[in-house]
């Protein structure tokens, strides 16, 4: 059995790779991924990792470099966020087209311009059509374990797909939390060794990265996105294991106290841990109020997330993500489209909040659910789009 | 000295029968990147591995589901073969550490880019492999623009060239800047082994790229390869006009090793720079004055080579690693 610890969850992201016994890590420094690099750099050095750390001039060449290690059968781990994720961009897209099950932390930060170190989401919205698998974590166990179980469900060879959990920055990857850590044992018997299918090997030579001409690149495209819409099967499978090992369950998307709740709250990421006092707050003064949080990104867990919202009256979405000029955040966005098709489902507001680092407080969440209960009591008026919170006028 | 590993002298004879880069691509006729390549993967062998940059070479050689390559290849982007390079070096390095890859078996890793791939957007993946030092080889076969897309300028472009995007003009002499030195830029990042090659030169390509595929540690081979349809010349003068361009000095066929440059073919009598342009549609526009300055450019340029392996002949050990 393992034993109960203090951790930071930036530093649990990196003994998550050292248990998942990677081989080549590839990585360029930027806040507020530092810990994570800092810390595998120490363990290599250590000899606690025995793994190949390039430590690169830039994170389009870790994303490329991650490509060539797992492009010859080497278990590949990266980690960046914002604007490191950004100069990745190209690369992720090439990373899912070669099918290569490359794992990365994003530790999400604010793009520029103003430059801002702190978190939101806005890094990886710009990525969610890379083909990737994308998951939230909420805690730092969770960033642990789906770090862990990312490697296992990105190498299975029904999936073949890059993996990236996200943690958010600072809220989440400075903070120290008690923390369950396994044994090796444990983490051996449930990631065994990495078993590729095809690599660049001499004995027999393949041509990976090919010209698509159009008569075959939609086909391929086709393929790539059949591989990550079934890897939906193997994410539940992989956590189903999970849970059998080491006793915590996960789920697409995570409820909260949403029984018979009239107005739901819907999040990513750590601030969740905030929304569960709002609701236990709103609660306690008889809103009927529950949480939905969204674990899995991509693929997209249409079914889970109907089923969630079943019943509610309004869905309160916050998003740390604003799309300019567009419908409202991108996980409203989703969650809207998802809906559409069902003859009876609930009304859904989008809220944009902690943008760049801005604190998302108890107070954010009574506003937004208020506002939510005058729209169903009132009705959206005509030019109703989102709503951004907090801002000071 | 450099490290290599041990095999005996090379000799014609030793070259393998079998094309690695096969038969049936793609390639224009009269293409230099394609010979080049041949000969190239003669030398390497079959334990090679290919990371080809975006450009000609990816798009004649990969038509899927089609392919040239014999060995085992890869492209990922146009700006990053020496970081796939790297990444496959590194992964095989530690995948042997750990007992998952042949312990004997020596690998040769290539990084294989154009003149754009290497010069302009892959110039930064480039120096940051060379400076981790990874033991591959980087080969920018050089055609002096972006042929691919039709013939735009890039910064190994010489000076007066007529490119799309270098147009010779009314007010213009085409290319206005000079080419950029990749293989003083590489040999700055004091790196075991750099040398220009032509495959008009094939025994001395075929010799330079043994000893890069033979170092242990980053090496960088340079090779000038005519294209007849950016350069605007027959389809058969290729080979002509790379020996040309290395009789004139426009071209020089070096060697850098441990930091010591050799001139490969010093020649004290060189043949008139003008006898090179003429054979070439994008330098039909110059006027004798442009002649004229671009002779005087590669003979500055000549002078500081012949210079350089003179004080390098003297031994200055700046081998290191």
């Amino acid at each position: 059995m393992g034993k109960r610890i203090g951790l930071e969850a930036s530093l649990a992201v990196s003994e998550a790779v050292k248990m998942a016994r990677a081989d080549a890590v590839a990585a360029y420094p930027i806040t507020p991924q530092t810990h994570i690099v800092e810390e595998l750099s120490q363990m290599v050095a250590d000899g606690d990792l025995d793994a190949d750390f390039m430590v690169v001039e830039s994170e389009h060449t870790a994303m490329s470099a991650c490509c060539g290690a797992s492009a010859v059968g080497a278990r590949t781990f990266t980690a960046t966020g914002g604007p490191g994720l950004a100069l990745m961009h190209e690369m992720l897209y090439i990373a899912s087209g070669l099918r290569l099950p490359i794992v990365m932390a994003i530790v999400n930060r604010a793009y520029s311009s103003p430059i801002s170190i702190w978190g939101d989401h806005s890094d990886v919205m710009a990525q969610r059509d890379a083909g990737w698998i994308q998951f939230f974590a909420e805690t730092g166990q969770e960033v642990f374990d789906l770090t862990i179980q990312a490697f296992k469900i990105a190498e299975d060879k029904r999936v073949l797909l890059p993996a990236a959990v996200n943690l958010d920055g600072f809220t989440l990857s400075h903070v120290i939390e008690p923390f369950d850590m396994p044994d090796q044992e444990e983490i051996d018997a449930f990631l065994p060794a990495y078993e590729p299918q095809v690599i660049l090997d001499p004995d027999k030579p393949v041509t990976m990265g090919a010209v698509g001409f159009p008569e075959i690149y939609t086909e391929i495209k086709k393929q790539q996105n059949e591989a990550l819409l079934g890897a939906y099967e193997v994410i539940l499978e992989v956590w189903e294991g999970f849970e059998k090992a080491f006793g915590r369950a996960y789920h697409p998307v995570e409820s909260y106290r949403t029984d018979d709740a009239e107005i739901l709250i819907s999040i990513a990421g750590s601030t969740a841990c905030t929304a569960r006092v709002a609701v236990d707050n709103m609660r306690d003064q008889g809103k009927k109020v529950g949480l939905v949080r969204t674990r899995l990104w991509r693929p997209y867990p249409f079914e889970e997330t109907r089923a969630a919202v079943k019943g509610a009256k309004a869905v309160a979405v916050m998003d740390r993500c604003l799309s300019f000029g567009g419908p409202g955040g991108p996980i409203c966005s989703e969650l809207r489209s998802a809906l559409y098709p069902l003859p009876e489902k609930p009304v859904v507001n989008s809220y944009i909040v902690g943008l760049g680092g801005r604190d998302i407080t108890l107070q954010d969440f009574y506003t937004v659910v208020e506002d939510a209960e005058r729209v169903l009591s009132e009705g959206p008026p005509d030019e109703y789009q989102y709503k951004m919170i907090g801002v000071r006028e | 000295m450099t490290e290599q590993t041990g095999r005996a002298k090379f000799l014609p004879r030793h070259l393998p029968s079998r094309e690695l880069f096969a038969e049936g691509h793609r390639g224009c006729q009269g293409c230099g990147e394609a010979l080049a390549l041949r000969q190239l993967l003669e030398v390497a062998g079959p334990d090679t591995i290919v990371c080809s940059c975006t450009g000609c070479v990816e798009i004649i050689s990969s038509p899927y589901p089609e392919t040239a390559w014999r060995v085992p290849w890869i492209h990922v982007a146009f700006e990053n073969a020496a970081a796939v390079a790297a990444g496959v070096e590194a992964g095989i390095k530690i995948l042997r550490k750990k007992g998952r890859y042949p312990a004997d078996r020596r690998i040769n890793v290539i990084a294989l880019a154009g003149d754009g791939g290497t010069a302009d957007i892959g110039f930064q993946a480039l120096s940051g492999a060379l400076e981790r030092w990874h033991d591959f080889t980087y080969i920018c076969t050089d055609n002096e623009a972006y042929m691919n897309t039709g013939i735009q300028r890039s910064s190994s472009t010489p000076y007066g060239a007529s490119t799309t995007t270098s147009p010779a003009g009314k007010i213009s002499i085409g290319q206005q800047t000079q080419k950029k030195d990749m293989p003083m830029i590489v040999a700055a990042h004091d790196i075991p082994y750099v040398a220009t090659c032509c495959p008009s030169y094939p025994l001395d390509l075929i010799k330079k790229a043994r000893r890069a595929f033979e170092t242990i540690g980053p090496t960088y081979l340079h090779v000038f390869c005519p294209c007849p349809v950016g350069w605007r010349h027959p389809s058969d003068m290729s080979v002509e006009i790379g020996r040309l361009a290395v009789k004139a000095g426009v071209f020089p066929l070096f060697e850098i090793a441990d930091g010591k440059l050799k001139l490969n073919r010093k020649m004290d009598k060189r043949k008139p720079v003008v006898e090179y342009l003429e054979t070439q549609g994008r330098f039909s526009h110059l006027k004798p004055e442009d002649v004229e300055e671009i002779q005087r450019r590669v003979d500055e340029n000549y002078q500081r080579l012949v210079h350089r392996a003179e004080c390098d002949a003297g031994g200055i050990d700046r081998s290191r690693h």
